[in-house]
């Protein structure tokens, strides 16, 4: 049996870093290449080593997928292809291939401009790596070589996002990178075919959860931004350029526009316009709702949302603030963070993870003191809310991409242990098919059965269909064809005697036998052909039998009545000697019938 | 495999291939020459046209006739709602079809006419960017002419009367013309495509795989490739081999086709598209410079596109900068917003600019900077400053129904202005004929960027198909377009049949049967075996796996005689006696009843005594012939 291995380098039994390997047909994968954001040593990229110890490693591996822009996805493919040296191909849709850049670039800003480290990919890298990847449209099926190939899906969670189908001879593989099943405000939901892969790799983020808890956590969200502003309070969201800042700004201003409210709304300057840039010519990518209704507005003008001026840090009143970067390290958002953190009808909102040594991680592990290279101190009595507005599955979600794609296993990855065990034992009590959830570095084996193509002769099967269709349908029945194996230059066929004879420049020996039953029964030849043939149609119900001139075939057995209309009839039974089987039985039973 | 062809518009094709049970039909062109027929349909009423003299036959005096005929300067026009030419509904029951193909937006216009009202049950397919432009057209289209869209009548008894008519009316072929559908066909025909993308390959219910690649013409326009394990057909129609601004033309997965379909070349052989294009730059720049308007008669996308693009760069050039741009179409604004987000379906230049992010074409810029104005109409208030030179764009490129005919009446009697033909589908004299006379300056720079006859003769050389099927429309072409490829010449409403033939089907053998089986070497290179299997269909998959039974049994060669005695004397059935026959002997076995019958390539075994007997013969036999 031929075998599909994974092992993750990454995401086995853990949220932190995507890196999945996988191997089939003689084909090794890599699935995402992802950053671990909680450390700042070598742990912070997978474990190369694993894959080759030393010397080149593009020969080990024969593509690179990656299925999002979020860097704990593709975070070290630049390190990847620029440091450790894979020169093979790396495959992402266009939406991502656009902005994991920038994403790239803002990561490569905060771990060396900021933290000073050094072993860090450049800018130059970043570009020279995306250079080498190819973009790929969805449903596109792209063949990576003679035997491999790779196929995407829309899969939500953020703009460009895809599950990858991946197919090497019979075997074929899913995984899906992040996904998610249910629209959400500027997505939609995950889709797949019924493509009944062999494996399914599924994220398993919110394995446990399972009411719509995105909504829940997006009326909190604007509940509490409301309460803030409605008191007097300021806002401040601290975001990335690109993602997570589309889909609050969506937010705040749909629920702006709902509730008519007044109070200001700004972008931080300059990034707002490219950012959304983005989004608007990647508008094919969002839910159908936005798609619909560009021409007339696209969702990505903001009408409450204006660009924001340093000035406006010490304006007074009520005002919503999104600013660049996310994680409170550097820049306008920490600017506005030290105006701001000493009045406590102020809030700070941080929707995504933070490093490490930022100043975003110290606040949201509760300091009450910042303290600054230049000693400044600053109090924060702001409030503080963490929130994360990631768009994953759900466990019913994760239950229903199984429904649509019929998988033969699962394996669960990125996600936590504990939480995965309860969905693993769901999936397999639902659905009774297997399901994993290595750990990091544990390889899992999955035997697949052997499928081989094969041609079959289309007389053969015409020929079956024949015999078939002559008999009352019965939906049990078995269809059978009886041929010849033949393998030539590795090819497989099923032919018919006459063909195989043909291919092998042979002539073809027919043997055939023919034995008389004696029937006393007067009357003409063709009434007792048709007792016959009652007769056995009686004891052999659900076989093929028919009559024509006075000749029943019964299958491939062949029975005529000859004699005169008042002597006794001689019945002769006639098969060839591939048939012995049915032909001696049709004999013994027409001698004992006619006792 | 049959091929039927159902359009006499080589460029507007609509065909259908019967394949593996399935009926397929290739696009679904609208043939548009009908329009020329017909007077035109101004969007504000003419005084001119409204007062052109009546016509009728000479010595013919027909009640019924009344009005339906109009004389402009010597020509007669029809006037009534102008009609198409929908693909032949005789030949195939679209109620039959199983799947539609769609190329690219200029060939799917007569969707409607097959797909509503006709029982069809049946999948499309399309690419996003041809649903979508394709709709653009269609609503254009609609506005213009659908049931309830004009006040004009619908002329029937002229058609009866053809005989009587002069030239070129009564040549016309009338009787399968067809009004447009109406807004809710339109909207449900369009509501049955399903999208595709390029490469991908769509399961046709199980019996084959369509995939739709580049073909370089326009936006999200494509070729087919239909392939069941056995065969491939390709279904070349409307490609490019320039480049402009769409994705450039996948050829190599045309390459070695069974069956080659190629239709929907160049309209214009004679006239070099980029020639066309600089022609263009030039007379709209001397019109502009003397003071006089340019109106361009164009579709609201495709071509449109590269003017744009184009002519803006040039005016830019030629200190015209300030001449405003106009598009006048009911579908201006979603086309000209459309053709930005479309960044995957884009030339890799075009492409390149989206990383940026910047949108893939100027006309963007063009608006936000205020040179490019678009509307639905020419009343429209977002128009309320129109003002003058100005080169506009406006449909429809026949000049029968859209703005175009509006300003052409506005424009026509100045010699200051000028009308530029680019789109290739329309004879331009024709097309001006009801307008006439006029004194506005005619120039005629058609833009096709489809395969002319060389470069689609380059192509068949380097795919190399077995076979070639061209509309017969190019007959004349052929020596450059086939070279030495055996080649199918299809008519509109005839049907022939390529020469590809099916012998097998593809299944999936399991590994158990497999390891069952044991091939022996019967010939250098060829083992065989064996082999029953049970077959399982599984949406028009096939699967072997294990059954009952032990395959057919195959004896071949020459019976030896004697050996065969010899073994049956083993076998403990002796006494046989040897007599020749008329093919061959006959072996008496007298002490068993039983005769055996041995011919060249066949043994008659009549055995009337025991079952032993019999199964010893089949020893006998097994062991005198080469068998397995
Ligand atoms: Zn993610």
């Amino acid at each position: 049996m031929p075998d599909i291995k994974i092992t993750p380098l990454g995401a086995g039994q853990d949220v932190g870093r995507s890196c999945i390997l996988l191997s089939m047909g003689g084909k090794n994968i890599m699935l995402d290449c992802g950053m671990h954001m909680g450390y700042n040593d070598e742990r912070r990229f997978p474990d190369f080593s694993y894959i080759v110890p030393e010397g080149p490693i593009t020969s080990q591996i024969d593509c690179v997928i990656i299925s999002h822009f979020h860097l704990d996805h593709c975070g070290a493919l630049p390190y990847m292809s620029e440091m450790v040296g894979y020169t093979g191909p790396i495959y992402m849709t266009h939406p991502t291939k656009a902005i994991a850049p920038i994403l790239l670039e803002d990561m490569r800003k905060v771990a060396v401009e900021r933290k000073g480290e050094s072993n860090f990919f450049t800018s130059q890298m970043i570009k020279d790596c995306i250079k080498k990847v190819t973009a790929v449209t969805l449903h596109q099926s792209v063949m990576v070589d003679n035997e491999l190939e790779i196929k995407a899906y829309y899969a939500g969670h953020v703009l460009g996002a895809a599950m990858f189908w991946i197919r090497v001879g019979s075997q074929s593989v899913v995984y899906t990178g992040d996904y998610n099943m249910t629209p959400d405000r500027h997505l939609g939901a995950a889709w797949i075919d019924k493509c009944r892969p062999d494996l399914l790799i599924s994220e398993s983020t919110y394995a446990t959860t399972i009411r719509d808890s995105k909504r829940c956590r997006e009326r909190d969200f604007l509940k509490k931004v409301h309460e803030c502003v409605e008191k007097g309070g300021k806002v401040l969201i601290p975001v990335f350029a690109l993602g997570r800042a589309q889909e609050l700004c969506i937010l705040l201003e749909t629920y702006w526009e709902r509730m008519n409210l007044k109070y200001p709304v700004y972008f931080a300057l300059g990034l707002t316009e490219k950012a959304n840039n983005y989004y608007k010519m990647f508008i094919t990518w969002t839910n159908q709702k936005i798609r619909k209704t560009f021409v007339q507005r696209n969702m990505f003008d903001f009408k409450h949302i204006k660009p924001f001026d340093k000035s406006y840090i010490d304006n007074p009143g009520a005002m919503v603030v999104f600013a660049t970067p996310g994680m409170l390290h550097a820049g306008l958002s920490l600017n506005i963070f030290k105006k701001w953190a000493p009045y406590e009808q102020n809030m700070l909102i941080m929707p995504g993870f933070c490093v490490q040594g930022t100043v975003g991680h110290k606040i949201l592990n509760g300091a009450k003191k910042v303290e600054f290279e230049n000693r400044q101190v600053v109090e924060v009595k702001m409030a503080v809310e963490y929130m994360s507005f990631s768009a994953h599955a759900d466990a019913k979600g994760i239950m229903q991409l199984i429904q649509y794609c019929e998988p033969k296993n699962v394996l669960l990855v990125h996600g936590e242990a504990q939480k995965m065990e309860f969905l693993k034992d769901k999936i397999e009590k639902e659905f009774k098919i297997s399901c994993y959830m290595p750990a990091n570095g544990e390889t899992t084996v999955i035997n697949t059965p052997t499928k081989i193509p094969i041609d079959v002769s289309l007389r053969l099967l015409k020929a079956e269909a024949v015999r078939y269709n002559a008999q009352p349908p019965d939906p049990k029945r078995r269809r059978v064809v009886h041929g010849v194996l033949c393998v030539k230059d590795n090819r497989l066929s099923l032919l018919d005697l006459d063909e195989i004879c043909d291919e092998i420049g042979i002539n073809r020996h027919v043997i055939r036998f023919t034995s008389t039953v004696r029937f006393d029964d007067p009357g003409p030849s063709v009434k007792t052909a048709e007792k016959l043939k009652t007769l056995l149609a009686e004891k052999l119900q659900g076989w093929s039998i028919t009559i024509s001139d006075g000749n029943i075939s019964v299958e491939s057995v062949l029975i005529k009545v000859e004699g005169d209309d008042d002597s006794t009839k001689s019945i002769y039974v006639s098969w060839t000697n591939q048939d012995e089987d049915l032909g001696s039985y049709i004999l013994g039973l027409l001698q004992s019938m006619v006792q | 495999m049959k091929l039927y062809c159902l359009s006499g518009d080589a460029a507007k094709p609509c065909f259908v291939l019967s394949f593996k049970e399935l009926l397929i039909m290739l696009d679904c062109g609208l043939s548009a020459h009908s329009l020329l027929s017909f007077l035109p349909l101004p969007p504000v009423p003419s005084t001119r046209l409204a007062a052109l003299p009546a016509y009728s036959p000479p010595h013919v005096s027909d009640p019924l006739l009344d009005g339906e005929l109009k004389e402009c300067c010597g020509r007669v026009f029809v006037d009534s709602v102008p009609e198409f030419c929908p693909p032949l509904d005789k030949v195939v029951d679209f109620s039959q079809l199983d799947v539609i193909l769609i190329s690219n937006y200029t060939c799917m216009l007569a969707l409607p006419f097959v797909t509503e009202d006709t029982g069809f049950k049946g999948r499309v397919y399309a690419t996003e960017p041809t649903l979508q432009i394709g709709r653009f057209y269609l609503q254009e289209l609609a506005e213009w002419l659908a049931p309830g869209a004009g006040g004009a009548r619908a002329a029937r008894r002229w058609k009866e009367l053809l005989h009587v008519l002069p030239p070129p009316l009564a040549h016309a072929r009338p009787r399968a013309w067809r009004r447009l559908f109406s807004r809710a066909a339109l909207e449900r025909s369009l509501a049955r495509v399903r999208v595709v993308g390029y490469d991908e390959r769509v399961d046709v219910f199980g019996a084959l795989h369509a995939t739709p690649v580049s073909s370089g013409y326009c936006l999200g326009s494509a070729n087919w490739v239909l392939r069941s394990a056995h065969e491939k057909v390709a279904y070349v129609s409307g490609s490019s081999t320039l480049t402009t601004h769409p994705r450039p033309i996948n050829q190599a997965a045309l390459r070695g086709a069974d069956l080659l379909l190629l239709c929907a070349l160049t309209q214009t052989p004679a006239h070099n598209p980029d020639h066309m294009l600089g022609d263009l730059c030039v007379h709209a720049g001397v019109t502009l410079r003397a003071g006089g308007a340019v109106l361009c008669p164009v579709y609201p996308s495709g071509v449109l596109y590269d003017l744009l693009e184009c002519l803006s760069a040039h005016l830019e050039g030629a200190g015209l900068a300030h001449v405003p741009l106009y598009v006048l179409s009911p579908a201006a604004d979603a086309s000209l917003a459309y053709s930005n987000i479309l960044a995957e379906w884009v030339s890799a230049g075009k492409q390149a600019r989206v990383y940026l992010p910047e949108e893939p074409f100027p006309h963007a810029a063009l608006a936000r900077g205020g040179r490019l104005r678009h509307a639905r109409a020419l009343a429209d208030d977002a128009l309320a400053d129109f003002r003058q030179p100005c080169v506009v764009f406006a449909g429809h490129p026949s000049l029968r129904c859209g703005a175009a005919v509006h300003l052409l009446e506005l424009w026509g009697a100045s010699a200051a202005h000028a009308v530029i033909f680019t789109e290739p589908d329309f004879p331009h004299q024709e097309a001006l004929a009801p307008f006439q006379p006029l004194a506005i300056k005619a120039f005629h720079c058609p833009i096709d960027t489809s395969l002319n006859f060389a470069q689609a003769g380059k192509l068949v050389r380097e795919l190399r198909p077995r076979e070639l099927a061209l509309p017969e429309q190019y007959a004349g072409a052929r020596p450059a377009l086939a070279a030495d490829v055996p080649t199918l010449l299809l008519r509109r409403g005839a049907a022939r049949a390529p020469a590809v033939r099916r012998r097998a089907a593809r299944a999936e053998l399991c590994g158990e049967l497999a390891a069952r089986a044991a091939p022996r070497e019967l010939r250098a290179g060829l083992r065989a075996a064996p082999l029953s299997a049970a077959l399982r269909v599984r949406d028009a998959r096939l699967t072997l796996e294990p059954a009952a039974g032990a395959g057919a049994a195959l004896h071949w060669s020459a019976l030896d005689v004697p050996a065969l005695v010899a073994a049956l004397a083993r076998e403990g059935v002796g006494e046989a006696r040897v007599e020749a026959g008329a093919d061959g002997c006959i072996v008496h076995l007298p002490r068993h009843d039983t005769l055996v019958h041995v011919e060249r390539h066949a043994t008659h075994v009549f055995c009337e005594g025991r079952a032993d007997v019999r199964q010893a013969l089949r020893r006998a036999l097994a062991a005198c012939l080469p068998h397995i």
